[in-house]
């Protein structure tokens, strides 16, 4: 199989979005252009295990064929890794499932063969996972409300460049944030292989209360430098795992 | 773990019955044993005889693990990890689909535990099994990964460290799938989170720390001097100390050699009585290396540890025969 580039954004936000465009209806045109879209949710210290607010996370995650998890700060370092890998495993076994279905036929799938028979696809799933190139735009809401989270949120981010750093595959890194000051969202860091020392551009001012979610995803997709551009939004035969001339 | 929005974890009642979907095994849930990221391992029944069930939701998962386990059976000599009995699929109702694994159960008490009621200078012993097991492991190309005393446990006669949990084994070479931040040598900011013995052998000194410091602690802005500054503050982690500081510095190459070195230690450690309000010159001067000795004419502080300690004794001495004769 050939080597390729797996494309998500990872959006980090503490509440629910309260301007612009259905966050969620952003999240599945981005899976049509073959970006994953992972969500995590942020509680505060005194929030209860499912506050309202962040119930859209799982939308936005499910309609952009991404992973999403609600947690505390202190949890952040761990699931962001955790989200963006697991994440990766889901698209590259939808990769190896379509695959599959055209070497056993319509319907067939991983869960379909025996036990016995699984471990040779998961085996290709994990050397796809190790070799694969990866691109993560990471949208990071810096309303008001996440400001005291935000040295944990970089420290993560930090954690999650030594993490995927350790695999073979090559990966690229941009971070922005949103609301911006004029435009949806803010370049924070551009493209780069790896994230360190990244505490001199995170901005250590935040804006109000507006939390313009739908704005910031759609403007993050236009980010990604592989992406060919776009003629509108109706664009359906999107691949999300683009192969490279191997 | 925080709170997901899929629910990974869920609950079956005691008596629940399991039956797979392709092999028919029928096994009967006695009670939950552990739970983590990927899923529930249960104490089960399956023919009268207690055995671990670990099922969740993600299949990719456990076909993961099972490929783990798999690989240990290939491995020559004494077994690394619990044998596997069985894999399946559950499928309680339609659209409603699980998948599962059977291993042996493995019934001991924790590594905590056993050396508060066992006494510390099973510490080393059981370091020095594992460090042996390891060197195994990393023979045939692989890493432990997610090494913590909740995935170790200890059976009973004789007493045995076992791994219970392989769930973050990696292949060399490859980026580690699943660790723990304390034991992790990224967090501690000393080195990579690529798969290597170096690796383990980091998280074999954090698990030896956390036996002194059960509550754990935060790396502070300096990481190693943190953890240099625990050891130095604990007398017994101060007696392993040039062991620890090179297996956090990842300067051992080998389980192997870490395993000598330590033996090494428990070896210097027998001789320097444990340092008392009042010490007594004379014993500490006479103290001899053969256990012969030891036995027919135990010093005081020797008396006072009893004769769990004696036993504890000897068996190092055994084991360091092993380690040497190796070499």
């Amino acid at each position: 199989m050939k080597k390729g580039t797996i494309k998500q954004i990872l959006l980090i936000t503490d509440g629910c979005s309260n301007q612009g465009e259905d966050p969620a209806s952003i999240s599945s045109i981005a899976y049509q252009q073959g970006i994953s879209v992972n969500v995590i949710g942020v509680l505060e210290d005194d929030d209860s295990e499912q506050p309202e607010g962040l119930e859209e996370v799982e939308d936005i995650s499910s309609a952009g064929g991404g992973v999403s998890r609600i947690v505390y700060a202190q949890a952040l370092s761990q699931t962001v890794q955790m989200v963006t890998k697991q994440a990766m495993t889901q698209t590259l076994q939808g990769v190896v499932n379509q695959e599959l279905q055209q070497i056993l036929g319509d319907e067939k799938s991983m869960e379909d063969l025996p036990p016995e028979k699984r471990g040779e696809v998961m085996e290709v799933v994990e050397d796809l996972g190790e070799t694969s190139d990866l691109e993560v735009l990471i949208l990071v809401d810096t309303s008001a409300s996440m400001s005291p989270k935000l040295a944990t949120v970089k420290e993560s981010l930090e954690d999650l460049s030594l993490s995927l750093n350790a695999r073979t595959g090559k990966n690229r890194f941009a971070i922005y944030s949103f609301p911006g000051k004029k435009q949806p969202v803010n370049e924070i860091m551009p493209w780069t292989n790896k994230l360190q020392n990244i505490s001199s551009v995170f901005p250590k001012l935040t804006s109000g209360g507006i939390t313009p979610t739908g704005p910031a995803l759609k403007e993050a997709i236009h980010h990604f430098q592989s992406t060919p551009k776009l003629e509108g939004w109706s664009s359906e035969n999107g691949d999300i795992y683009e192969e490279t001339g191997f | 773990m925080g709170i997901s929005t899929k629910k990974p974890v869920f609950n079956l009642r005691p008596g629940t019955k399991i039956r797979g979907k392709w092999h028919q095994n029928t096994y009967q849930i006695v009670k939950v044993l552990g739970s983590g990221a990927i899923g529930t391992v249960y104490l089960a029944l399956y023919n009268q005889r207690s055995v671990a069930l670990k099922i969740s939701h993600q299949p990719s998962a456990i076909t993961t693990e099972v490929n783990v386990l798999k690989a240990f059976e290939k491995a020559q000599g004494k077994r690394l990890g619990p044998s596997l009995i069985d894999v399946d699929d559950w499928v309680p109702k339609q659209a409603d689909s699980y998948s599962f694994y059977v291993m042996e159960y493995l019934k001991g008490q924790s590594l905590n535990s056993f050396i508060q009621q066992k006494g510390d200078d099973w510490l080393g012993i059981m370091m020095i099994q594992l460090l042996g097991d390891l060197h195994q492991l990393h023979q045939i190309g692989w890493v432990f990964g997610d090494l913590k005393p909740e995935n170790l446990i200890v059976t009973h006669s004789p007493s045995r460290l076992r791994w219970i949990d392989v769930g973050g084994t990696t292949k060399q070479g490859r980026a580690i799938k699943e660790y723990t931040e304390f034991y992790d040598r990224g967090y501690w900011e000393l080195g990579s989170r690529k798969a290597d013995p170096a690796y383990d052998l980091f998280a074999v000194a954090m698990v030896m720390i956390q036996v002194y410091y059960p509550d754990r602690f935060d790396k502070g802005h300096q990481p190693y001097q943190t953890l240099m500054n625990k050891i130095k503050a604990n007398q017994q982690l101060r007696s392993y100390r040039t062991c620890l500081e090179k297996a956090l510095r990842g300067q051992y190459s080998s389980s192997a050699q870490m395993q000598k070195e330590l033996a090494q230690k428990i070896a210097e450690k027998r001789k320097q009585p444990i340092p008392r309000s009042q010490p007594s010159a004379a014993t500490s001067k006479q103290k001899s290396y053969t256990s012969v000795q030891q036995k027919s004419s135990p010093p005081k502080w020797l008396e006072s540890l009893g004769i769990a300690t004696v036993t504890g004794v000897l068996y190092v001495f055994y084991l360091l025969l092993q380690v040497i004769s190796t070499f």
